[in-house]
This record gives C-alpha cells, structure tokens and sequence, in this order.
C-alpha cells in the first residue's frame, strides 16, 4: 500500500460560508468557498477551527462531503446535543460567515476511481459523510470498480442525503442498502435490522472477491461491523475504518 | 486570529486549561479510533520483540513481561483528533525495565503491532521513565479496543504514537516513518506544540 506523504504545510485558512443546506433536523450540508483549496481525495478530513471573542479556541475534524469533481467544498454537521462545536454550526453559522479550515488530512480512509477492487461502503449515521464524496466521484469520474453502499439510519427522516442516495442507486456500478433500525415508514422495503454478520453476508461481496471494505461511523458500530466482517472471513488489511469517536 | 462570529465555546469548569494543550478538548468517554479491525490476540500467543539494531532479538512472552517489575502511572492522553483524557492509569513495564541489558547504537525506535500498524519516535522518548507496555487500564487487563493484551503507552505525545496492539519495537539507526507519519502526520508529534501535521 502506497502512502501519499502530505509535504504541503497546512495553513489555516478563512472559508466563507456560501450555501447551508438541512440534510435532516440534525444535520447540515455547509457549502464553503476558499481562497486556496489544493483539492483533496474522497474519504479526506479537514480541520475546522472556531474562535471566541475572548480568544478561546476549539477544533474538530470533519469529513469532507464533496468529491474533488465538485465545485464546491462542502462538510456535513450533525449537531451533537452535548458537543460544543456542532450545535454552532449547525444552529448559528450563517450564510456570509467565515470559519477557519486546514486541510486535507488524512490519506488512508480514501478511495480514487481508479481503484479496481470492489468497494463495500459500510455507513452508521453520520459516517456516510465521507462516502458521499466516493459516490459522487465515482459518478463523475465514471469509476472502475462497482460499489456497495449498507447504510444504518435510525429512521426515514435520518437518512442524510436521502434523494440523492436514490438518484445514485438507480446507476450501473452502485447499489445502495438502506437498513432503519428504529422505525420504517409504512411500505418500508429496505432492511430494518442492525448491520450484522447477517446483512452484511446478504450485501456485501464473498471474501474471495477481495472487496475492499470502508467502514465509518460511531465507534461501535464500527468495531461491531468490523468484528463481523472478519468473522465472514475478509481480510482484516482490507477493512479501512473511521470512526468517530468523542464528543 | 479570526473570530467566529456567534461563537462563545464552552469551556469546561473541570478542566485546568494547564493540563490541556492548545486545540484539545477535555472528554470523559475513552474513544476508539483504530484504522482497521482490532486484532484479537490471546495473551498466551502474545509476545514482544525488541529488534534491529542489537546483538541479538530479545523477546519476551506475555507472562514473562507480568513477571518484571511493574510500574503504574496516572497520567493525561491527548488524541490528535482533538479529544484529552485527563487522570488515566495505566500498569505495565517501563521501557527502562526491557532495555536495561540491550546494547545499541540506535537513536530511533519503530514500534510495531499486530494488524501491521507502526509508529516512529526517537528513542530518548522511550527512556527516562516516559514510556512502557502497558497491560491494565484502570485497574483491569486492557480490552482488545484498547490495544489489549498489551500497548505502548508514551503519553506525552499525541495518542498515535501509543501504539495499540504492540508486539515489539525495531531500533535503527536511521528514522523510518511509521504508519500514520507517512500519511502526513507530524514525524514527533508534541500535543503542547500542537504537531499534529507535517510541517506543524
């Protein structure tokens, strides 16, 4: 496996908030316009930086929502209740603000359409954020190798990305699964259970295909899809995880 | 330094501003952050290995490390991924213990773990009572999430250098890059000079 070494120093700059759009109650898709975006790889992070009056200073990381092929840098923020800089962003920022962003980071939890291998995209919650920029590029790169989307809502209005999730799946080369594991609407005919040994042995590729599986979202669901994945029989070197941990 | 407008941030009345560096975040969760699968190993088919640059491998099992002498420390952990961990403690054997009777030349260490992960420090950072191989967490065999059944604890620098998994450490001459390093993150890693990128 090839690293990509990042010999750019990343520098903070001030990204001006362009387009806001509520994906779901909890979750917002920010549009960001930068004065220097070296473009970044699907699967990419960025930093965010936020400053109070005071001087007081927090950071979070963000997985980036855009493919390289996009216009636009976008991140998508589900606010956390208790957390400290999603319920800003989603509640406060406004279209005209500015916040501090550094960035890409990251080169391992990343998919280039020119990869061959099959891809299984295993998403819990908010962890589809950064499959939605592998969708988007391998559609308009018209990407090699076919792709797996199991998606684990908690219900219909928790989908993040929902119309575009259903564009995407009528394409050759994506399908998409979605499983709601609290609540379907009525003639619901995606899965409702928890992604297990079960689903993922009915959605993703036989071990001998060698797939190569991506996994992100809360930190147990991500250890449980993983633990299940293994037990299928993949090879743990082909199962790239992100979790996302804390608060 | 641009301020955000609206934004007051929340700090948190428990936390001594002294003990959390810059661009960090007090939690009191203990998050997972791995890049793969956790390996699952018994200790009875642990063991670990210090290599490279010395006469011999020395490798010791998993009950020989239990048998050396074991220190326990409390102390703060500070994840890259901006999230701080105050008052953790953790049992195992100082790295002084296993390298009390290795000869070498080397001025750099590569740590390596199951599941092939791999991390770069100097190895003045593994001595001086700054690091060991951790077994307990809080009183109790560490879990396989957390690196169990045995990691590399050197908490005064970002979390990732910590390696989980750990089966042993290559010294060298030369500073190889490790896992993350070569993915652009900082090649030291100080959590107070906020290195967290190449070049920081």
């Amino acid at each position: 496996m090839e690293a990509t070494a990042l010999r750019r120093r990343l520098s903070w700059q001030l990204a001006t908030v362009r387009e806001i759009t509520a994906e779901t109650d909890r979750t917002h898709s920010i549009g960001l316009d930068l004065p220097d975006w070296p473009g970044h790889l699907s699967g990419q992070h960025v930093d965010v930086r936020l400053t109070a009056e005071d001087g007081y200073q927090a950071q979070r990381s963000y997985s980036i929502a855009s493919a390289p092929t996009d216009e636009r840098l976008v991140l998508t923020v589900e606010r956390l209740d208790d957390g400290e800089v999603s319920p800003y962003l989603v509640d406060e920022l406004q279209v005209g603000d500015q916040i501090e962003l550094r960035g890409p980071v990251g080169g391992y939890f990343v998919r280039r359409p020119t990869d061959t291998a099959p891809a299984l995209l295993v998403a819990g919650g908010s962890g589809i954020v950064p499959f939605r920029a592998m969708l988007r590029e391998h559609g308009a790169a018209m990407g090699a190798a076919p792709i797996r989307l199991l998606y684990s809502a908690r219900s219909f209005d928790e989908i993040i990305y929902r119309d575009e999730l259903l564009r995407i799946a009528a394409r050759d080369g994506i399908d998409v699964s979605i499983t709601l594991t609290r609540s379907q609407p009525p003639g619901w005919h995606g899965y409702t259970g928890r992604v297990d040994a079960a689903l993922l042995r009915q959605v993703s590729w036989p071990p001998d295909e060698q797939p190569a599986a991506y996994l992100c979202g809360p930190t147990g669901f991500v250890e449980a899809a993983s633990n299940a994945l293994v037990g299928l029989g993949h090879d743990p070197g082909r199962i790239r995880t992100e979790r996302f941990g804390g608060t | 330094m641009a301020v955000t407008r609206g934004f007051h941030g929340r700090r948190r009345a428990e936390a001594d501003p002294a003990r959390v560096p810059p661009g960090q975040y007090v939690t009191r969760d203990f998050p997972v952050l791995s890049a793969g699968p956790t390996p699952r190993r018994l200790a009875a088919d642990w063991t670990f290995t210090i290599r490279g640059a010395v006469d011999e491998p020395v490798v010791w099992s998993f009950y020989e490390l239990r048998a050396l002498p074991a220190t326990t420390i409390t102390t703060d952990i500070h994840c890259v991924t901006k999230w701080s961990k105050l008052d953790t403690t953790w049992r195992g054997v100082s790295l002084d213990t296993l390298l009390a009777d290795i000869d070498t030349s080397a001025d750099y260490a590569l740590a390596f773990s199951d599941g092939g992960y791999t991390t770069n420090l100097p190895l003045d950072d593994l001595t001086g009572g700054q690091a060991m191989i951790a077994y307990e967490y809080e009183g109790e065999p560490l879990t396989a999430e957390h690196g169990g059944p045995a990691r590399l604890l050197v908490p005064h620098l970002y979390f990732w250098k910590s390696a989980k998994w750990v089966r042993g450490i290559e010294l060298r001459d030369d500073d190889e890059p490790g896992f993350w390093e070569r993915y652009g993150y900082h090649n030291y890693g100080d959590p107070w000079k906020q290195q967290r990128y190449a070049g920081d």
